[in-house]
């Protein structure tokens, strides 16, 4: 972001000032092909960091949603003690699943906005320029991460105010944004993935909302998987979003957990979906 | 214009088409085109709503495949060096298409960033870019607050940034007023005179191809058919019209080159649902 200044620097005005046209002359010379990729990557992201700077209402109206969940879910759970936590407080319990959640729905939305993007003819521009398909999908998924972040910066302090008891170790909450940024890149590709299949988006609306439901009831945000029936289990084991709730929970809490695994599937599943969603990326400019 | 189509210079064309076939389901959208551009010329892509000219420029800057025939952009095959036909191309596809969530300078500095202009002379080719459009006072206002003429100003800016050999351009005055219609082609000229890029252009504008394209041609129904400059094509229709034995009045315009090529199929089964909409979609965002 720091490579857009509001205005140009006053040397380089002067020279311009001529109505100059004299460095459009000469073709920029290609990148060597192995920086080519973080290049692109890095300009899609600070893209996507300027729109959230130009616009911060959504950062703002999405924080309500996951406020409402601990204040009115979490703390009447908290009384009912209906579910078995393994001995911590429910709220604390849920917190976690409350930041994988948020970020999972906002990255639902990414299938809607490439949708968005190619009616307004800005995604077929940026496809006839020299960059890969994956630095594309890659720099959304990144985007989906950072606001995600900011939405579990906002459930931490809300759970923090609640009394929550939650870790302040500086390398945990980093592997904690590992997971959100792993989880929402995964969550946003999948939905990019949709995209690239149903094409519209009205059917991916559809779709997104008929998959959100059972991503996160099945999955260990709310309960313990122990209390599942047997399907549901299943559901959960092969759901990327029960690790990465295991993942934050044990980083924040210090709860038992499978980091190593929980890690590796979230790795897997994000790299996966970085693949399959720029392979069908092309698909919607047909 | 400047350029005297007898004097070639060397290399392959800019693009060639040969044959070249795309359908969408039945909707043989191009049927079988010959076409090439020679370097350094505007060349004009003429023809009447549903001829085929965007599915032959989507073809062309590698957005769909090429299922049958060839093209070549510089000696390149887009179906298979894609990167390096990009490299190549600057496009302002048919609709508007600036990010309205970032400020123009914003808009146009991704594409800077996208065809590896180096980080120390970003600022001033993207300055540079603004300034060859007209866009200098209004580069930090969001592109959202853009007028359609500027908005296509701003999509020129990026296509430009790159320095690009081929500048494609699809209908790049659609929706707007004559005077900002003539701003465009003054900005694109400019640059050309400065840089020798080629240039290919749709309109449906004909007093525009008149006035601004080296050779033009008419494409209906997925074809060519009628190529040269205007001038050959004006005079072509008038020694028809002796030939014919019919007395029209005055010498024939581009516009009556077209209606004869076209001939009076033109109304009922060109321009469907989908084109009217489009277009409608252009309109609405510029009014
Ligand atoms: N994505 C698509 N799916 C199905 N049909 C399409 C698609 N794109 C274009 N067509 C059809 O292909 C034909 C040619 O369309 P194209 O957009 O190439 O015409 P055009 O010459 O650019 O017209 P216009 O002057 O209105 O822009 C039309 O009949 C159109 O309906
Ligand atoms: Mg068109």
């Amino acid at each position: 972001m720091s490579e857009a200044p509001a205005a140009p620097p006053s040397a380089s005005a002067d020279r311009v000032a001529g109505d100059g046209i004299g460095l459009l002359v000469r073709a920029p010379a290609p990148r060597p092909g192995w920086r080519l990729l973080p290049a692109r990557i890095g300009a899609m992201c600070a893209v996507e960091l300027q729109k959230l700077r130009h616009d911060r209402t959504e950062l703002y109206t999405r924080a309500v949603q996951p406020a409402l969940w601990l204040l009115i879910f979490g703390q009447t759970f908290t009384r009912i003690r209906a579910i078995p936590t393994g001995g911590i407080p429910y709220l604390d319990f849920m917190a976690p699943g409350i930041i994988a959640q948020s970020a999972m729905f906002i990255a639902i939305f990414y299938g809607i906005q490439i949708i968005w993007e190619r009616d307004a003819g800005v995604l077929n521009k940026l496809l006839v320029t020299p960059t890969p398909r994956s630095a594309l999908v890659t720099g959304k998924a990144f985007a989906a991460g950072v606001k995600s972040l900011v939405q579990a910066v906002v459930v931490i302090v809300i759970a923090a105010l609640l009394g929550v008891a939650m870790t302040w170790n500086p390398l945990r909450l980093l592997g904690v944004a590992a997971a959100v940024i792993l989880g929402s890149a995964f969550f946003s590709c999948l939905s990019m993935t949709i995209a690239g299949i149903v094409l519209s988006r009205d059917r991916l609306m559809g779709i997104g909302q008929a998959i959100t439901m059972p991503l996160f009831f099945g999955s260990n945000a709310l309960y313990p998987v122990a209390v599942m029936p047997g399907w549901l289990q299943a559901v959960s084991k092969a759901n990327p979003l029960s690790y990465q709730v295991d993942a934050l929970r044990g980083l924040l809490l210090g709860t038992s957990a499978h980091l190593a695994l929980d890690f590796a599937v979230l790795v897997l599943a994000a790299a996966l979906g970085i693949t399959a969603a720029s392979s069908l990326l092309g698909r919607l400019a047909r | 214009m400047t350029c005297d189509p007898t004097d070639r210079p060397a290399g392959p064309d800019a693009v060639t088409c040969t044959g070249l076939v795309h359908a969408f389901g039945d909707t043989r959208a191009v049927d079988g085109l010959d076409l090439s551009v020679r370097q350094g010329e505007v060349f004009g892509l003429l023809g009447p709503n549903g001829a085929g000219k965007t599915t032959a420029i989507r073809c062309i800057t590698t957005l769909l495949p090429v299922p049958a025939g060839q093209v070549r952009v510089f000696g390149h095959d887009p179906a298979v060096d894609r990167m390096a036909v990009r490299r190549l191309l600057g496009y302002v596809p048919q609709q508007l298409s600036a990010d309205a969530g970032l400020t123009g300078r914003e808009n146009v500095t991704l594409f800077a960033r996208v065809f590896d202009v180096p980080r120390r002379e970003r600022a001033d080719r993207v300055a540079q870019a603004l300034a060859a459009v007209n866009l200098t006072d209004a580069a930090d206002r969001l592109a959202k607050t853009y007028s359609g003429g500027m908005v296509r100003r701003l999509e020129l800016a990026q296509a430009l940034v790159s320095a690009p050999r081929l500048l494609i351009l699809d209908e790049p005055t659609i929706g707007l007023d004559p005077i900002a219609r003539t701003g465009v082609w003054e900005h694109i000229n400019a640059v050309r005179a400065a840089t020798g890029m080629t240039v290919l252009v749709t309109t449906h504008y004909m007093d525009e191809a008149d006035q601004y394209c080296d050779r033009v041609a008419l494409m209906h129904r997925g074809r060519i058919r009628a190529l040269g400059t205007p001038a050959e094509l004006r005079r072509g229709l008038a020694e028809r019209r002796r030939a014919r034995g019919e007395t029209a009045a005055g010498d024939p315009t581009l516009e009556d080159v077209f209606r004869d090529v076209a001939g009076s199929g033109l109304d009922d089964t060109s321009g469907d649902f989908r084109d009217v909409r489009s277009t409608r979609r252009t309109a609405q965002r510029l009014g």
